[in-house]
């Protein structure tokens, strides 16, 4: 019975072995995530101390006198990803209908697969494309009719006239909204999915229809989750940056026009950090990512803490 | 003018033909951008372009390099990001019912998937290529492995969870040690899906550009040299498609075509393999 028992004792050992190596692995994400936080920190501290608090309001972006402020990247950072989600939400809601109610069973999956591959698709093609094929078209078309139109209404005026460049706000918000549809559609599609189909079937035996029944019973059943869904793709849309880079122009300037050139926190990243010269300017960029990482953070914790609540009222509400 | 019932049926109409709009408003993009690489990528691709060097402007040369390079990185990031990720899932699947780091590192992990990949590229920057004074193509193989990480334990998780509780107790019926009961029964019944999600992950950094910007950089010349800045496509394709030169773009154009084709097949793979939904969004 000796060697049994030191069969037994090899084994339980081998188990905590197992377990506290998982254990351990699943503790360097965690660890991740704090040497992101305090190697950002930690870049960034020549620029805290030159610049205080007023980086965050300060337009400047000067490498020559380095004088930096980040209002204009953060501006435009936000700039694109709400017009992103105005043409994004829509589109992916109107996906998800027609893949969760509309679509023949046969064409779910190859469609559903179609849109996910949208996502496949590398942002730097995106940024190619959106350069080389979308602004141009875009310039000579489209920016005319904003002009035209919404660029002489009333209060809205300002937002839409501007030079006919093609590059600017406005295109990289209209490619980042391409670009995040199928996130949002994915998760619309998905929440849509686990809603007890008793209660679809409740309502159309009453006698509503299917745009009701998606209206009044599924989207209400669903909102936590597909506000989830919209704030992952927001997550997304705000860190996207190769395909921002192509079309924003990569101006530092300050305008009220979409049509104008502007500047994101990633493409200005993506440009300047590798000629950066001056630690002062080095660390003024690093500021900027730690602010993106900051407001993707907060952004992204809300999308995954509402679909969390969702998956958890799973079936009980019902 | 309209009965109820009349109003209520244009409604619907209205909304469900908005929808298949919708639809295929979404695949006319995909079509667009898939015809526009096809038409623009195809005259570039011969076969000069795997076995020659990123030429000078002006002169006649390939990709060779710069699909060296990349192959090179993505697989040492695979091959560094898999076993952590799967032993990460692996924690969060089997021993994450009790206690306070399952649930957070969920958490952490959900966030990390989405995180900005610019911002990693940035980590990088600060704690290898600024120690070691100059880019590398280690860091760009560091960069990415901290991207396949998060969709690795995403998919290892979701899978492991799949497989029926019945399995691991008949296992442990027989006197298995728990050790040998995940790692001989519940990780093979889901290495299907586990494969899944590393082709996802190899797919997700096979284009990721921002991230290797400020670690691996580029090189003009043939190089299998880890330690010195290392040509990869990306990053070749940002530099080349936004220079003026003509023999550039048109190499831009081929390369784009090569790594989206690349990256969509892995894709398509990924879900005829696992025909189960593998989320890693």
């Amino acid at each position: 019975m000796h060697t049994l028992d030191n069969r037994l004792k090899r084994q339980n050992l081998l188990d905590i072995l197992f377990r506290n190596i998982t254990r351990l692995s699943a503790f360097a994400v965690l660890a991740l995530l704090v040497g992101i936080i305090i190697s950002l920190f930690l870049g960034s501290q020549l620029a805290i101390s030159a610049f205080g608090w007023g980086f965050l309001t300060s337009s400047e972006w000067n490498p020559v006198t380095e004088e930096f402020g980040a209002l204009v990247p953060i501006a435009g950072t936000i700039a694109t990803a709400a017009i992103a989600l105005l043409i994004a939400v829509p589109v992916s809601f109107g996906i998800a209908i027609f893949l969760t109610e509309l679509a023949p069973q046969w064409m779910r999956r190859p469609l559903g697969i179609a849109i996910e591959l949208l996502a496949g698709i590398p942002s730097i093609i995106y940024g190619m494309w959106g350069l080389f094929i979308f602004v141009p078209i875009f310039a000579e078309h489209v920016e005319p009719w904003i002009n035209d139109h919404l660029g002489q209404t009333f209060l809205i005026a300002p937002l839409f006239s501007g030079p006919n460049l093609g590059i600017g706000v406005m295109a990289a918000g209209i490619i980042l909204a391409i670009m995040i549809i199928p996130f949002i559609a994915s998760v619309m599609r998905d929440v849509f999915d686990i809603v007890p189909s008793l209660l679809k079937e409740s309502a159309y035996g009453l006698g509503a229809t299917t745009w009701e029944v998606m209206y009044q019973v599924v989207l209400p059943y669903t909102k936590i989750g597909v506000v989830g869904g919209i704030m992952l793709g927001l997550g997304r849309a705000l860190g996207e940056t190769m395909a921002v880079t192509f079309v924003i122009g990569n101006a530092h300037q300050l305008t009220a026009s979409l049509l104008n050139p502007g500047n994101s926190i990633a493409s200005a990243l993506a440009n300047e950090f590798t000629e950066a010269v001056g630690d002062l300017y080095t660390s003024a960029l690093i500021e900027l990512g730690l602010i993106l990482f900051f407001i993707t953070f907060i952004v992204l914790s809300l999308a995954r803490f509402m679909l969390y609540k969702l998956g958890q009222n799973e079936g009980r509400s019902a | 003018m309209f009965t109820l019932y009349g109003r209520r049926r244009l409604i619907n109409g209205i909304s469900l033909s908005v929808s298949v709009l919708a639809m295929a408003f979404g695949l006319f993009w995909l079509g667009w951008i898939l015809w526009t690489l096809l038409e623009h990528g195809i005259p570039g691709l011969n076969s000069t372009l795997f076995t020659q060097s990123t030429p000078p402007p002006g002169s006649q040369g390939g990709l060779g390099n710069a699909i060296w390079g990349s192959l090179m990185m993505t697989s040492l990031a695979t091959l560094i990001g898999t076993p952590i990720g799967i032993l990460a899932g692996t924690y969060l699947a089997e021993f994450g019912q009790r206690g306070w780091l399952a649930p957070v590192t969920r958490f952490i992990n959900d966030i990390l998937l989405s995180a900005p990949s610019i911002v990693i590229g940035l980590f990088v920057y600060e704690v290898y290529v600024v120690k070691v004074g100059h880019f590398a193509g280690w860091g760009g193989a560091l960069a990415l492995s901290i991207i396949v990480i998060p969709v690795v334990i995403r998919t290892t998780e979701n899978m492991l969870r799949l497989i029926p509780n019945s399995l691991r107790e008949a296992a442990a019926a027989l006197g298995t040690p728990q050790w040998k009961v995940i790692s001989f029964v519940t990780l093979r019944a889901a290495r299907a899906g586990i494969l899944t999600g590393i082709l996802l992950a190899v797919a997700r950094i096979s284009g990721e550009t921002a991230p290797l910007l400020f670690t691996a950089l580029n090189n003009q010349f043939w190089s299998s040299n880890m330690n010195q800045p290392l040509a990869n496509l990306p990053v070749v394709i940002f530099q080349f498609a936004m220079s003026p030169y003509d023999d550039w773009r048109s190499l831009a154009w081929a390369g784009a075509l090569l790594i989206t084709f690349s990256v969509l097949t892995l894709n398509i793979v990924a879900r005829v393999l696992f025909r189960q939904k593998a989320n890693t969004y």
